[in-house]
């Protein structure tokens, strides 16, 4: 099945472990304020591209991919699971690392064709990376215009089936820059026995040319970027509630153990 | 064995020249990381002080603080010149104190005077006149004996940048010999040469003759050089500073004689690293004094100036004096040839702060000992300020002990330079071959009345054909007036000290030089695979194009239209091949233009491809700005598919990429949540 695609890049170097091999796939449901890649919302968009061309173009750059491998973020690689199905498991044929980049969106534990779907795709995905928007529902609502209770059960999910998983989180000031939300954040992420890496990124408004250029007025306008700084310091208030967590998971162990 | 040379492994470097076979027989390859290096001293501080306020006056001062106007630059001119005498530990300049600049009139006595005048000062009148009725220079020579074909191609930039009345450079002095030899060594040596030339006296034997004669004596000025700084180098060098101020002086003579192009210095790190490990396992000097020592000398390497015009300048983007120092690379034996020397070296970015000057590259190989990659990783990304170079291409053909002069341009030092040719304009070649030999900014008929297009629409077949005559003549008068240029530099403005550092068969290479091949590939894929249809003025020249469609591009891996620019490189090359080169010299071909494409861009008129007249083309073999879209890797492979062997004087593609894009910073991103966490826990 052909895969509705936005544009390759050949050198990735910060989806994933490695240079990486990035497809950006069109169309996206989520509708996040600070979404810094516009172009890739609407799902009609695109150019058509199945996974052996894919592939095979992938052969022409694999000296450099070596350590790394392929990634597919978007717009929302989800939305287009059967291609990424057959995708990811001629890749695995191939002896290709597997990624993708993905905001959860379409988790939906009651859907069991979906689920059948998915777990297919797990079995042939090396690591998810997950980007969490906002730990508050209401909040998270608010930004991308969608509840974030399937995310954060995809999360569960995820690690229920064992696989590595790398959190994202934007950090926005006035929106997620708080320590309350983040320290929450972390009290969540260190209930995941998978989680790998956290990666927790700067807001930037370097996507406002995109929007000129579409004729969209950009919701943030009046945000500055936040300092470097500050997201060491976001960092370190998600790391605590992590350790927090997993000190107080320790002593229930232990309780139990007693 | 000397006892200068107590300590080293001996060989057949004692008994002939041979800088190669000391350096295989002496270096400590080494493969730790960058702990071991020492922060800039005092001296060295309050040095760089000096220098940046120096730096500061230039600049406010337009650009120049002192200009010599009387004295002629040659080896010995001048007086020393300091900055200061008691804290610096190598020593010279090129004329009495720093940033003065000295004159040099023998590639052309105009250069020389307009350089003095753009800048505010006037040439001494009795040397104008010496230069213009007793003196012949380089560039009165080349204008005696061009054709007017010669005269308009050169006006109307179809051949640009050609150094006919500026020093062509681009040769590397072996300047480690006056370090591992002494001068003495080496005059006898050439002397030697000399005594065994033939005895029938027909002209290339009177000129060798003629030219040995001349390295003798620059080799005599340059003992009396260092001797105006009060240091004997008649014999070699028996420590690691004097070796690196034999070694220096060897440079600055060549730079007080020539104002070429680009004066670069070669691959002497490794070999500056024979002493320097012998000195520390002696204990003669500390890693503090052997740093201070290469940060002294890489300071006068970045107060190395020229007097320049500003159209020079413009050509050039700048004041560029292309002093590169290649380090690093692999032996043929499979060694490494990094030494803490290369890393000391590129430490001088850190020491005294970032610099374009000298022109740090390194000889890349995927070979290379991981901890000397992760520090070239750190350095570029803090420094902005190393090139690379593709090692494992070039040691093929050159070995081990090749250097690059200027920016691509690769030589066995000693053993190998090569004749400097600029560059040919294969974009406005393009527009000849529509225009049939009509200039489409200027309207003069440049280029042979062959028949110009006559349709409105472009046909790729018709186009190509008409091209590839247009670019025989190109070829044919390109070689030709290169061939004039360079017989004339040997013989009003011979690179004697140069030479003299070179072995006496030398292998020459002819470079020429191609600008605007992405301009043309894209041009030429876009008639093949879109619509083109064309613009006439008033006079009938097609000055603007039309394109309806769209059309595959250079940079993107598409082999469409990349195998247009393969197949350009290569017929151009053959073209270039099939003409009378002087002095035998071998013909070569390049694609880097670093800087000098914005310039190019500016006098070419509109393009095929979509360019507008005067928008710069895209620099040596890159993709055209913004139309190589699926990443680096994608742009990388179309211009690695240019053939090496077509164009062995050098493809050039600079790259700009932000930082954080080549990766996230430690700090914020590390990968590992256990780390992560176990950093929180402290």
């Amino acid at each position: 099945m052909d895969g509705r695609i936005h544009s390759i890049e050949t050198f990735g170097t910060v989806d994933g472990p490695g240079v990486r091999y990035v497809v950006f796939v069109q169309g996206c449901p989520m509708r996040c304020l600070y979404c810094h890649n516009p172009d890739t919302w609407t799902t009609q968009g695109g150019t058509l591209q199945s996974p052996d061309s894919i592939l095979e173009d992938y052969e022409k750059y694999r000296p450099f991919l070596k350590g790394g491998g392929l990634t597919v973020t978007g717009g929302e690689p989800l939305l287009q699971i059967d291609f990424l199905i057959e995708l990811f498991e001629k890749a695995k044929k191939k002896k290709i690392h597997t990624c993708i980049d993905t905001s959860g969106i379409t988790y939906n534990p009651s859907n069991h064709s979906y689920l059948e779907k998915l777990d297919r795709l797990m079995n042939v995905t090396d690591l998810v990376m997950l980007d969490i928007k906002h730990i508050d529902e209401e909040e998270h609502i608010w930004l991308t215009k969608h509840s974030n209770k399937h995310i954060l059960e995809f999360a569960r999910y995820l690690d229920q089936k064992n696989i590595p998983l790398w959190v994202r989180h934007v950090v926005v000031p006035t929106i997620t820059y708080a320590h309350g939300y983040l320290y929450k954040l972390g009290l969540f992420l260190g209930t995941l026995s998978n989680l790998k890496a956290l990666d927790v990124l700067a807001y930037h408004d370097m996507g406002i040319t995109k929007y000129k250029e579409l004729g969209i007025d950009y919701p943030l306008k009046d945000l500055p970027p936040l300092e470097k700084s500050e997201a060491l310091r976001a960092k370190e208030y998600i790391l605590q509630g992590i350790l927090a967590q997993q000190e107080k998971q320790g002593h229930e162990q232990e309780k139990i153990n007693n | 064995m000397r006892e200068e040379w107590r300590d080293f492994v001996g060989g057949k470097w004692e008994t002939e020249v041979d800088v190669r076979d000391f350096i295989q027989k002496n270096y400590t390859p080494y493969d730790g990381d960058d702990s071991f290096l020492a922060d800039a001293t005092e001296a060295t501080k309050k040095l760089w002080e000096q220098v940046m306020e120096l730096s500061k006056q230039e600049k406010e001062a337009g650009g120049v603080l002192d200009m010599d106007t009387k004295i002629v630059s040659t080896i010995t001119s001048h007086g020393a010149g300091y900055l200061n005498k008691d804290l610096e530990k190598i020593v010279g300049f090129q004329t009495d104190k720093p940033f003065k600049r000295s004159m040099q009139p023998y590639g052309g006595i105009r250069m020389a005077e307009k350089a003095c005048a753009d800048n505010g000062y006037t040439i001494d009148p009795e040397v104008k006149e010496f230069f213009t009725i007793h003196r012949k220079t380089h560039n009165a020579g080349v204008f005696d004996v061009y054709t007017p074909e010669m005269r308009v191609a050169r006006s109307n930039h179809i051949i640009t940048g050609l150094p006919d009345a500026y020093g062509r450079g681009r040769i590397i002095g072996d300047y480690r010999r006056v370090a591992l030899y002494g001068v003495d060594f080496l005059i006898m040596d050439k002397e030697a040469q000399k005594a065994f030339t033939p005895k029938v006296m027909e002209p290339t034997n009177i000129r060798n003759r003629e030219e040995l004669s001349e390295q003798i004596k620059a080799l005599k000025e340059l003992k009396k050089l260092a001797e105006i700084y009060g240091c004997d180098i008649s014999k070699p060098a028996s420590n690691c500073q004097e070796a690196i101020q034999a070694l220096y002086f060897g440079y600055l003579a060549a730079v007080k004689e020539q104002n070429g192009a680009a004066m670069s210095l070669g691959r002497t790190s490794t070999f500056i690293d024979c002493y320097a490990q012998r000195d520390l396992e002696n204990g003669t000097f500390t890693e503090e004094e052997i740093q201070e020592f290469i940060d002294h000398f890489v300071m006068k390497l970045r107060l190395v100036k020229f007097a320049r015009t500003p159209e020079y300048n413009q050509l050039f983007a700048g004041d560029p004096t292309w002093v590169t120092e290649s380090l690093a690379g692999i032996g043929i034996d499979g060694r490494h040839l990094v030494t803490k020397s290369s890393f000391r070296y590129l430490h001088t970015l850190y020491n005294l702060g970032t610099s374009p000057e000298p022109n740090m590259t390194v000889l890349w190989s995927t070979q290379l000992p991981q901890g000397f990659k992760r520090f070239c990783a750190k350095v570029s990304i803090e420094t902005s300020s190393i090139q690379y170079e593709n090692d494992d291409l070039m040691r093929v053909t050159h070995g081990d002990d090749y250097a690059i002069a200027c920016c691509v341009s690769s030589m066995r030092v000693g053993k190998e330079m090569q004749f400097f040719g600029a560059r040919a304009n294969l974009a406005k070649c393009l527009l000849y071959a529509i225009n049939g030999g009509v200039d489409e900014v200027t309207k003069v008929q440049v280029g042979p009345r062959y028949r110009p297009i006559t349709s409105d629409v472009l046909n790729y077949d018709e186009v190509m054909e008409r091209y590839i005559d247009m670019m025989e003549w190109l070829a044919d008068l390109y070689v030709n007036t290169l061939n004039v240029i360079h017989y004339m530099h040997d013989k009003y403005s011979y690179e004697r000290l140069q030479m003299a550092l070179h072995d006496k068969e030398v292998k020459r290479y002819f470079a020429t030089g191609i600008a605007g091949l992405s301009v043309v590939a894209d041009s030429l894929s876009a008639i093949k695979y879109a619509k083109v249809s064309v613009i006439r003025d008033e006079d009938g020249v097609v000055v603007d194009y039309n394109i309806e469609g769209d059309f595959p591009k250079y940079g993107n891996n598409d082999d469409r239209v990349d195998e247009i620019a393969v197949e350009i490189v290569r017929k151009f090359m053959n073209m270039v091949r099939s003409h009378y080169t002087y002095r035998e010299s071998i013909p070569t071909t390049s694609i880097l233009t670093i800087t000098s494409n914005v310039t190019y861009g500016k006098n070419t008129g509109s393009t095929p491809d979509g360019r507008k007249k005067g928008e710069p083309f895209a620099p040596g073999a890159n993709p055209m700005h913004g139309r190589d879209t699926h990443g680096a890797l994608a742009s990388l492979s179309s211009v690695s598919k240019l053939p090496f062997t077509e164009a062995q004087d050098g493809i050039s593609n600079t790259f700009s990429i932000i930082p954080g894009a080549l990766g996230k910073e430690d700090r914020v991103f590390s990968g590992d949540i256990k780390l992560d966490l176990s950093q929180q826990k402290h």
